[in-house]
């Protein structure tokens, strides 16, 4: 993977608490897993950006690498690659998911 | 022909987990029907996994995830397009 695509995912990861690499958007979500996820951070009333990575074919395949992570939707919260569909599902059952989209917005909204 | 019926499918991806995680207790669920719509996957199948192996004792989720995803790497995206999986230590499970 370039250099250059590197540091276009971390200054895009950088730039926002809470990011969602989906099929499509939140409106129109082209896969079951990114529909769930983009309505699960939806719901949780706290403010997130998503990145349609079907417009994006350069980004989606340097993602894969990145991450580790050979499928999306991909969630990242202060950077970190959170998980898939499951692993979101999973957090948002058992209420940690809130925390720590809660935790992540609260820092934004500190003055700096 | 390069295309593999869905039983030669299932039976390479049970293979490869096997080889991978040794699994305790290993299900697979074909759900590549309920995702049949999804233009994106190009005919690759869609798989829960439920599995129970002792290759995730002290990993975190995403840290299982991956190493289901690594053991299945050579079968995407031509023939998996994307796994729901449960991975579970022997403790978790009880199977002790």
């Amino acid at each position: 993977m370039n250099d250059a695509l590197v540091s276009q995912i971390e200054t895009l990861l950088k730039s926002q608490p809470v990011l969602l690499f989906m099929k499509g958007t939140p409106d129109f979500p082209m896969c079951g897993f990114s529909a769930k996820v983009s309505g699960i951070l939806k719901e949780s009333k706290t403010p997130f950006a998503t990145v349609n990575i079907l417009e994006e074919p350069e980004l989606r395949e340097g993602l894969k690498v990145y991450a580790n992570w050979p499928t999306f939707p991909q969630l990242y919260i202060g950077g970190e690659l959170v998980g898939g569909c499951d692993i979101t599902v999973s957090l948002h059952q058992s209420g940690e998911l809130q925390r720590l989209l809660e935790a992540s917005s609260n820092k934004v909204d500190q003055p700096a | 022909m390069g295309i593999s019926t869905m039983e030669e499918r299932l039976a390479r991806l049970r293979g490869y987990l096997e080889q991978a995680l040794v699994p305790q207790r290993l299900d697979i669920v074909d759900h590549t029907e309920a995702h049949g719509h999804d233009p994106q996957a190009n005919g690759a199948g869609h798989y829960l996994i439920r599995v129970v192996s002792s290759r995730f004792d002290g990993l975190s989720a995403i840290g299982r995830h991956r190493l289901v995803y690594e053991a299945v790497a050579p079968m995407m995206p031509a023939d998996v397009h994307a796994l729901s999986i449960q991975a579970q230590t022997p403790a978790e499970a009880g199977t002790h």
